[in-house]
């Protein structure tokens, strides 16, 4: 492995007619981090992830992967690289076997001298062999793409959406294989619209409208919420989210499981004068059987008031 | 007539020798936001394309908005609404005319279009956009009024499956608002969603493995049932075994 960053992208910019996909998109990946690009459909990770993996040229901006530039050193660049699409791309016709050994002989090598790397992955899969591609379960489908993106032993992966549509085990099992990977010191950039999934990252960037609105270690992300938040609870969750959304000093108020969460706009107020505040307003309204508790900002708090200060400006 | 949404008995739905769903015994109720959860291949799609009167039951049976499937399947499908991931608008026709074809399909007067399609485009903030291709709205947008476009003709109950599938995490909530709004104005609501934070919106969830309803009650009844702390946890310990493939 080299001591090069992974990763270092500058003011990558990319138009498609008048829309800009892309907006000066800046980060760096370290070598061996497991890097998340966390973002709904639209935002551009998959406009970012093709230009990464030298398919897309960009209209501004530079990107260097393993320390080449993505432009110049494409045909070394892409031997390198390991890539799974958004979109499942291998062959439904052919079974799981011949898929890995179709992609390993693309690359000039074969599933034996792959072994290895492909281990933790290929023991779940080795029992369908000789199935269809297309038979395949969801899960099983992205397992095996993974499979297939790492038969020419690539020095970095670029993941996309490697677990949309995919059932909450499945996409849980699939992170343990990532977080063995990057164990075994292999970067890997992998994007999700799923913002419970940047747990499992080192580092992430939250990506919305072709810009990366903020990049930290998924708990200080949370930690840097910038206003009070509270969890607040009752029976008739319709009628609190009208009466919450009318209290003067909310920033925003937003259903989140079986609570809603509500953030108030003055930075400094404190949580008891927030509570107390609050109560007399929700009576007023003809609540009752309200409770509400401060709570520590997630990822999805987080993306959102990002996400509403980006579309404000 | 049990006076339920949705009332299945047994229903059961073989292909060959494979049982997709397997006897699964439920109800909604009247204005119930109901989530129908499970894995993928679970047997969720087969047990909604019965519910909607599209495909035929093995065997048990169901009612739904009041009329047998079998027997009435063609009231059943008057009587409620469809919105799946995959289809939902016609992209080459404005927002205008989705509204009036969905409408006009499903006997809804000119006079009551008009007046809905005030109502569905100021409640989602597109007032100035009837005339937009559905192609050139922002898919967060798409997916909203489609499920007013299914709430068009007033069912008794609408079926969604996986509705907000990789949109923002606003969005999604602007959703699920629609949802609650649906629920609280009487329509009984049956959602099915990969997002485990979304089945907490729920009145009561249900969990289907191979086929069959693992589980069933209210978030937190089902959480109490299979001694877990959260719906993800549930979800995990009720179907880590039939995920093999």
């Amino acid at each position: 492995m080299s001591d090069d960053p992974a990763v270092e992208a500058q003011g990558l910019v990319r138009r498609f007619g008048d829309d800009a996909a892309l907006h000066e998109v800046s980060f760096d990946v370290a070598p061996g981090e497991l890097y998340g690009i966390i973002g709904p459909d639209g935002a551009g990770k998959t406009t970012l992830f093709r230009i990464l993996v030298t398919l897309l040229l960009p209209d501004a901006g530079t990107a260097r992967v393993l320390g080449r530039d993505v432009v110049k050193d494409l045909w070394n660049l892409r031997s390198r690289i390991g890539y799974m699409p958004g979109r499942f791309s291998l062959y439904p016709d052919l079974s799981v076997a011949e898929n890995l050994g179709f992609f390993a002989a693309l690359f000039d090598t074969t599933i034996a001298e792959a072994r290895e790397t492909i281990a933790p992955i290929w023991v779940q899969l080795e029992q369908f062999a000789a199935r269809r591609a297309g038979a395949l379960s969801g899960g099983m489908k992205q397992k095996l793409a993974l499979c297939c993106a790492l038969v020419h032993r690539p020095e970095i992966l670029f993941l996309d959406e490697p677990t949309t549509g995919v059932d909450a085990v499945s996409r849980k099992e699939f992170w343990d294989l990532l977080a063995r990977l990057r164990d075994e010191g292999l970067p890997i950039v992998v994007s999700t619209p799923y913002m419970d999934e940047a747990i499992r990252c080192d580092r992430v960037s939250l990506m919305q409208g072709g810009r990366l609105l903020v990049t930290d270690r998924p708990a200080e992300i949370g930690r840097g919420y910038p206003r009070p938040l509270l969890a607040v609870r009752g029976s008739n969750i319709l009628g609190l989210l009208g009466a919450l959304r009318g209290f003067p000093h909310a920033a925003a108020v937003w259903p989140f499981g079986e609570a809603l969460h509500y953030t108030d706009a003055r930075r400094d107020a404190q949580v008891e004068q927030i509570t107390r505040e609050l109560a007399a307003h929700v009576q007023s309204a003809g609540l009752s059987g309200v409770s509400m508790s401060p709570i520590a900002a997630s990822i999805e708090d987080a993306f959102m008031w990002y996400m509403a200060q980006e579309q404000a400006a | 007539m049990t006076g339920h949404a949705i009332d299945a008995r047994a229903l059961t739905r073989r292909f060959g020798s494979f049982t997709a769903v397997d006897a699964i015994t439920f109800h909604v109720e009247p204005g119930e936001v109901f989530g129908f959860l499970g894995a993928n291949g679970a047997g969720k799609t087969t047990a909604i394309r019965m519910l909607i009167g599209v495909l035929a039951p093995t065997s048990g049976s169901a009612t739904v908005a009041g009329y047998d499937l079998k027997t009435q399947a063609e009231q059943v499908r008057r009587r409620i609404g469809y919105m799946s991931q995959k289809f939902s608008l016609y992209e080459d026709l404005t927002v205008q005319e989705n509204i009036t074809l969905y409408g006009g399909i499903y006997g809804v007067s000119d006079r009551d279009i008009v007046t809905r399609t005030g109502e569905i485009l100021g409640r989602i903030g597109l007032e100035h956009a009837g005339d937009e291709l559905v192609r050139d709205i922002p898919l967060g947008w798409k997916q909203q009024l489609a499920f007013c476009v299914a709430l068009l003709h007033r069912p008794a109950v609408v079926f969604l499956d996986e509705p907000t599938g990789g949109v923002d995490p606003i969005t999604r909530r602007r959703f699920w608002e629609l949802i609650y709004e649906a629920g609280a104005a009487g329509t009984s609501v049956l959602v099915t969603t990969h997002y485990l934070d979304e089945a907490e919106y729920c009145r009561r969830i249900s969990i289907m493995v191979d086929g069959a309803i693992a589980a069933m009650g209210t978030p937190a009844e089902v959480r109490k049932a299979v001694g877990a702390e959260t719906l993800d946890e549930v979800f995990l310990k009720l179907t880590r075994p039939g995920t093999a493939a």
